[in-house]
Parts: C-alpha cells; structure tokens; sequence
C-alpha cells in the first residue's frame, strides 16, 4: 500500500488542541514543538502496533485486538495509560451496544412493516477494518492543512 | 453506520477520542507485519496516542529548563527524549540542536585528538576496510 508522506502524520489541529489543553493556560508552543510532538506521535503509534502485534501472534492470532493494545502499554512502560484506556473501552462498548439496540429497534419497527433481509447488516463487535465506514469518516474531518 | 468511535455525537461535544480513525489506521497498517485490526484495538491506539501526546507535551514543560515557564520549545522536547528512559524510543526523531559552528568545532578537535594518537602509538588508529 502507497502511502503519500502526508498520510502518516496526524492532523496539525487536533494535535495542537490537545496539546493546548494539557498544558497551562497561557503556555505557548512554538511550531517546531508542535511539529515534534506529531512526529513522535506518528512514532508512537508504530511503536505501539508493532508491540501490539507481537501478543497477537503470541495468541497465534492475526486481527490485533483490545487486550493487545493494552499489553502494549505495559510492555512500553505506559501502565499509567492503561486505566483510562480500560474505561475508554468500557464507554465504547457501551456506546456500540447503545446503537445496536437502537438499529435492533428500528428493525422490529419496519419488521411490522415487511420481512426485510436487514439482518446482514447487523454489526458485530469484533469485526476487521470496515474500509467504507472510515472513508466516510474522513470525509467527516476537520483537518488543517498547514505549515 | 458510523463515526461511532470517533464518537461523533450530533450535539458535536463529547468525543471519545479525537484523533481520526482513518489516519491512525493508515499508520498502523504501514507496519508489515500487520494483518488486521480489530476496531477496537484501533479506538484505543487513537485514544493511547492522546494520551500519549497529552504526556509527552507536559513531561517536557515540566521538565524543561528556563525561568521563563512560558513556551513549550524543541529543546524541552529533546531533553526529554534523551533523558528519560520512558521516551528513549524518541531519541533519533527528536535529536538535540547544536550550532553548526560548535559541530564544526567538534569535528576540528576531534581531528586533532587522531591525529595526536595515531603519532604516539604504531598500531592502526585509523580506520582500515
């Protein structure tokens, strides 16, 4: 897969609020360290996959999983991260099972109505990369074209 | 179907995680030997990788060196990645600075200090391929 430089760095405005809101309140960041941080971040994430990755195969599996992602953390000396990435999981479950019921409901709503071949597209909670469902997403995003 | 992990609320405030899913995914799957990615295991590299940011910026502020507290700068970050052993992994992307006149000073005396050993002793100092 050809990725253009660009694609793996991580959007200018999203990295600067977030960074904006760790900090202090009138503590600036000068372009080259918000530039920095991104990269590191870009680094980050390969890091993290990689180690990732070395559990999935250690469960002799080939789709990277959550417990991965958090085995991760520890093995990278982040354990700080892991209890908000543990509750972060949690909400996002919640959150999925929150819509499923929704999209359940609606079906038995139309179901009045006809016998519909619906059923296919209930979604599952682990599944592989959705490509569609992401490419919409980006268009979703806002993202500063900068530097 | 949907934003969901982005959490993309239609009232727009409460993200579970900001960072884009696409884009993080495009980096994951940069690495070989990823097969595939459970969307889970994306939602929490992207909010990991927050973190990770949220960490980074303020370990480096609060370790940075200066009176004036009031900028975060590319040597806080540096000193970070040279000093501590959690961000050691940062080391080759966030090199420390130094003026070009001091490395070409370095360079001189180093040139020198050879010079000096390879007179002193008959062995073979110099590097040989």
């Amino acid at each position: 897969m050809a990725e253009r430089p660009e694609d793996l760095n991580l959007p200018n405005a999203v990295i600067t609020r977030i960074i904006k809101e760790a900090l202090p309140d009138g503590v600036n960041i000068s372009k080259e360290a918000r530039s920095a941080i991104s990269r590191a971040a870009s680094v980050f994430v390969l890091y993290a996959t990689s180690c990732a990755n070395n559990f999935a195969m250690k469960g002799k599996r080939k789709t990277l999983n959550a417990s991965d992602v958090l085995s991760a953390m520890e093995e990278m000396e982040f354990q700080r991260f892991i209890t908000p990435l543990k509750e972060a999981l949690e909400a996002y479950r919640r959150e999925q099972k929150g819509k499923k019921e929704a999209s359940e409901q609606k079906k038995k709503d139309k179901d009045k109505k006809t016998d519909s071949e619906e059923q296919d597209r209930s979604r599952e909670e682990e599944n592989d990369e959705d490509e569609e469902r992401l490419e919409e997403e980006e268009q979703n995003e806002e993202e500063e074209v900068d530097n | 179907m949907a934003d969901v992990a982005v959490g993309k609320d239609k009232c727009g405030e409460q993200r579970l995680v900001s960072l884009p899913l696409s884009r993080i995914r495009v980096i994951m799957k940069s690495s070989p030997e990823v097969s595939s990615i459970n969307q889970e295991a994306l939602v929490l590299t992207a909010k990991a990788t927050e973190l990770f940011v949220q960490y980074l910026a303020t370990y480096s502020y609060r370790h940075g060196s200066g009176k004036e507290r009031k900028a975060l700068t590319y040597s806080d970050l540096a000193n970070t990645a040279e000093e501590s052993e959690t961000f050691q992994f940062l080391a080759d992307i966030l090199p420390k600075k130094i003026l070009a006149s001091k490395y070409l000073k370095m360079l001189k005396e180093k040139r020198k200090d050879d010079e000096a050993n390879a007179g002193d002793e008959s062995g073979d100092d110099e590097a040989e391929s």
